[in-house]
């Protein structure tokens, strides 16, 4: 009897998570594609067609692939060489260089786009002082140049933080082999390294391309002329001129459309890398002399410092006077002053709406995880494949998405925190359930056999074994998410109001409207929350490695 | 093609630590050569130096009359067998056994051959397509081996090969290991901790301890006459006991501790007198006897009959315990609380110095004393 009751509390966990994805995933993008087919209350493809047969538009497609697809390669050619070199040789600050590494990619990418406007921009420093000392003029960085080059400095650190993850998985017995056997070095870094992290690497690349291609912060800010598609969706919407919504659902539609083609796409490749790898004896760094160490050492810090140079600069003008939009002479904390003036719920926002995006992620992942992993049956495997859909949702249709369903009685949500709230676990949860269930799968079933049969539950055999045992890597997961849910800028645009503005939101609202000086305050406490997040995370969980 | 091996005076340390300490060694070419001993003994440590994997902190490693301190790995020749396989798990069977071929660029129709005739002499033909995670245990040791082999190195290393694989596994692959040695004819350095393994493959063992060798010999001498203490006790079983040499007329006497004695007649000459000394005497070394008989009397605590041996569990009036090995008869086991009387095989026994580093019996051949120093 009472064995039954648990049998059906698990089913209802199913059945309810199964009503959440219905609910708040599956009925707006089905009022999206309702809106994007429906016409004065008949079927149409006039938005289609008017898209399809506007150069115009087509050209943005073809922006998006190429500034995408660019960055992806430059991420790879930066992030896997230095990964290999991090996990390979000893490098002197590792982990500080492992911090920097990961902020880089925490900081909302407009930011970036912003503070190398800064840079080099028109009436960026760099510019200026070399114009002034040799008289030569840099190209420009508007357009897909500098795109490329914000996206790239972006995303790296993801490609760097996966494959250094595949890196500790590879066994050091594998690399002593093949040195046997007379390959090593370069050689063994293409023909033994690479393929043993291509799972890997494939999976960094979905990520980055993904990423890249629902961005729209770097090509408003820094993009000019360079249209790119996630642009014209949000334009659709909220521009200035002859927003159509019915013209923006079609685009959403595609969006998602290509999205999905170049999921499956990654898919199918993969499933060609099939195999599994577990490390008794990780690689252990060794250390490199002379002239390669050297090398070494300044591709790495090199690659971060240029990296992370906009952020700090960001930090020093955050520092400077302003007189309206410009930056004058003298320091002082008068933009910090104006931010809490007029910026203060802001930051209580950012951890109040992150906050409850983060533990319900959290949990949800857990529960979800252990219902694939555990519980393999019909209703779980629906769920399994719902918590992959909205990897495949740029991060402006979703915020379109939930504006179109829950705009509306019966349920009005917008405006409310709420609908930011299930924004943000929406946008993060797909991840956190991949590394979830990957952790799950590694513990053994045997564990919480043993616990069942010392006389605890099935429910308690998970909750009181298993989940401390996963804690480790949830903790680590959790604080990926709360750092990109703070970062979060495509979907959070759509849905904020005044009440419900984050941080990132204020940092973008305030560049947009040229107060830099305020701009440059909230970033720099946005960077700090980041670093603090950061290092409570390694002193809790007592590591010095961040992985996903 | 095989070559023998010359370790001299090598030393090893990691930071302050040091793990091998002045080792000299020579393996001859062609010779199935193991080193043995208990964890942490060093005997990896040594193995990865040989392979280049360990960096050389002090001494010299040749191959034939090449010194191999500063060579790289790649470049020794050396096939290598993990304990773990190392088998590339994105790479089929076949493409495990080509790789190493692949990489000395030899022509496509060499690599298959002799990627052919690795999988056949492995008897892993028929597995060529497959992944490795759909092998079993002995099977990825099989290509392990075929990987290593195929390059036709100078010297095969293997780091407990064995290790990760069932009891009766292990014993049929120790057995194919054995052959293929043989029939390959290559120089072939093992490392085990398991002394049955030891014995049942090599033509030599070296025996170590905190980095030591102990003794060099064959199976047969490290058995019967161990060099210390030590190896007494790590190869195979036996029961040690203090008691005290007399020096009876020139006649070398054992005198236990209750009072009893025989005589052993392999003592050097010049360590008959009166000493404490440690004696090692295996359990199949003691004849068990009705208690009228005359010998050294002990009492039946337990008996396991395990078919064709019985142990016997006893102990002695003065409450030393032993073990005792006979090979059972058709009548009956000797019931518990018999007190029975024993006899000692004493030609086989060995006696050691107080200390246990020295054996006082003739005939102890150790390899190792052309390296010492005086």
């Amino acid at each position: 009897m009472a064995k039954t009751n648990k049998k059906d509390i698990w089913k209802l966990v199913s059945i309810t998570i199964i009503v959440i994805y219905a609910l708040f995933l599956l009925y707006p993008l089905f009022q999206l594609l309702k809106q994007s087919v429906v016409v004065d209350g008949q079927f149409s493809l006039k938005h289609f067609v008017a898209f399809f047969s506007k150069k115009y538009y087509l050209d943005t497609i073809v922006n998006s692939f190429e500034v995408s697809i660019s960055a992806t390669i430059i991420t790879l050619i930066i992030g896997v060489p230095l990964a290999y070199f991090y996990q390979m040789y000893e490098i002197k600050g590792k982990t500080i260089l492992q911090i920097l590494i990961i902020l880089c990619s925490m900081s909302a990418p407009f930011i970036g786009a912003y503070s190398w406007i800064l840079l080099l921009g028109r009436n960026g420093i760099i510019t200026a002082g070399i114009k002034n000392l040799t008289g030569i003029q840099l190209p420009s960085i508007y357009g897909f140049k500098g795109i490329l080059l914000v996206l790239s400095l972006q995303l790296f650190p993801l490609v760097f933080l996966y494959v250094c993850g595949a890196l500790k998985n590879i066994d050091n017995s594998l690399l002593e082999a093949s040195e046997n056997m007379g390959c090593s070095g370069v050689k063994r870094f293409f023909k033994v390294i690479i393929p043993l992290c291509m799972p890997t690497i494939l999976a960094a690349t979905l990520l980055v391309f993904m990423r890249a291609f629902a961005d729209f912060g770097t090509p408003l800010l820094i993009g000019e002329g360079y249209r790119t598609f996630p642009v014209v969706i949000y334009d659709s919407y909220f521009g200035e001129v002859g927003t159509d919504h019915g013209f923006g659902a079609a685009i959403s539609v595609i969006a998602i459309l290509v999205t999905a083609v170049i999921f499956f796409i990654q898919r199918y490749v993969n499933s060609k890398f099939q195999f599994t790898m577990n490390a008794l004896h990780p690689i252990e760094r060794k250390q490199m002399h002379g002239w390669k160490n050297v090398l070494i050492h300044i591709f790495c810090w090199g690659v971060v410092l240029v990296a992370f140079a906009p952020q700090i600069y960001v930090i020093y003008t955050s520092f400077q006077n302003t007189s309206g939009k410009i930056f004058v002479d003298g320091y002082s904390f008068n933009s910090y002053l104006q931010a809490f003036d007029r910026m203060g719920s802001a930051i209580q926002n950012t951890f109040l709406i992150g906050g409850a995006a983060l533990i319900l992620v959290i949990v949800l992942a857990i529960l979800i995880s252990y219902l694939v992993v555990r519980r393999n049956n019909f209703m779980n495997r629906i769920i399994d494949t719902l918590s992959m859909v909205p990897y495949i949702v740029p991060g402006s249709v979703v915020g379109i998405a939930l504006v179109l369903a829950f705009n509306k009685r019966p349920l009005v949500l917008t405006g409310t925190a709420i609908i930011m709230i299930i924004a943000l676990v929406i946008r993060r949860i797909p991840y956190t359930i991949r590394s979830s269930v990957a952790i799950l799968q590694q513990i053994p079933m045997s564990i919480e056999e043993a616990a069942i049969s010392l006389g605890s539950t099935k429910m308690e055999a998970f909750f009181k074994i298993t989940v401390p045992m996963m804690s480790n890597g949830i903790l680590s997961g959790a604080i990926l998410s709360w750092i990109t849910i703070i970062t979060e800028l495509s979907t959070a645009i759509i849905l904020y109001n005044l009440k419900t503005m984050t941080l990132t939101l204020a940092i973008y609202i305030n560049v947009s409207r040229g107060s830099y000086g305020i701009a440059a305050a909230l970033a720099t406490i946005l960077t700090v929350t980041t670093i603090i997040s950061l290092l409570a995370f390694m002193k809790i969980s007592k590591t010095k490695e961040i992985t996903f | 093609m095989s070559v023998n091996i010359k370790i001299r005076d090598a030393v090893k340390k990691y930071g302050n630590n040091t793990i091998i300490s002045d080792l000299s060694l020579d393996i001859k070419e062609g010779e199935f050569f193991t080193l043995l001993g208990p964890s942490g003994c060093g005997k990896t440590t040594l193995l990865r130096m040989i392979a280049g994997f360990n960096s050389i902190e002090g001494g010299d490693f040749f191959f034939n009359e090449k010194r191999i301190n500063d060579m790289d790995p790649a470049k020794r020749n050396i096939g290598m067998v993990f304990q773990n396989y190392a088998i590339f798990p994105n790479m089929t069977v076949e493409k495990n056994v080509a790789f190493g071929l692949k990489n000395r660029k030899l022509p496509e129709a060499e690599i298959k051959e002799k990627t052919d005739k690795f999988l056949k002499l492995m008897q892993i033909d028929e597995y060529r397509d497959r992944m490795p995670d759909r092998l079993s245990g002995g099977q990825q040791q099989r290509v392990a081996l075929a990987r290593a082999l195929a390059i036709t190195p100078d010297v095969l290393l293997m780091d407990e090969p064995l290790s990760n694989l069932d009891a009766k596994l292990r014993v049929e692959m120790r057995t194919v290991i054995k052959n293929i040695q043989h029939n390959v004819g290559i120089t072939t350095v093992y490392v085990t901790h398991d002394q049955e393994e030891a014995m049942a493959v090599s033509d030599r063992i070296a025996v170590m301890n905190h980095g030591d060798i102990q003794q060099i010999g064959t199976p047969k001498d490290l058995y019967q006459r161990p060099a210390n203490l030590f190896v007494a006790n790590f190869i195979g079983r036996t029961n040690i006991i203090n008691c005290k040499l007399r020096d009876h007329d020139g006649v070398a006497e054992v005198v236990l501790s209750d009072g009893s004695s025989f005589t052993v007649d392999s003592v050097k000459k010049e360590e008959i007198k009166d000493q404490d000394v440690i004696a090692s005497i295996r359990p199949e070394e003691f004849v068990v006897e009705e208690a009228s008989v005359d010998g050294i009397k002990a009492i039946i605590d337990d008996c396991v009959f395990l078919g064709l041996n019985t142990h016997y569990f006893v102990h002695l009036r003065t409450g030393e315990e032993l073990v005792i090995i006979q090979e059972s008869k058709i009548d009956s086991v000797i019931p518990s609380g018999t007190e029975v009387s024993l006899r000692v095989k004493s030609e086989k026994i060995n006696l050691f110095s107080s200390d246990g580093e020295r054996s006082l019996i003739m005939g102890v051949k150790n390899d190792l004393d052309v390296y010492k120093k005086d």
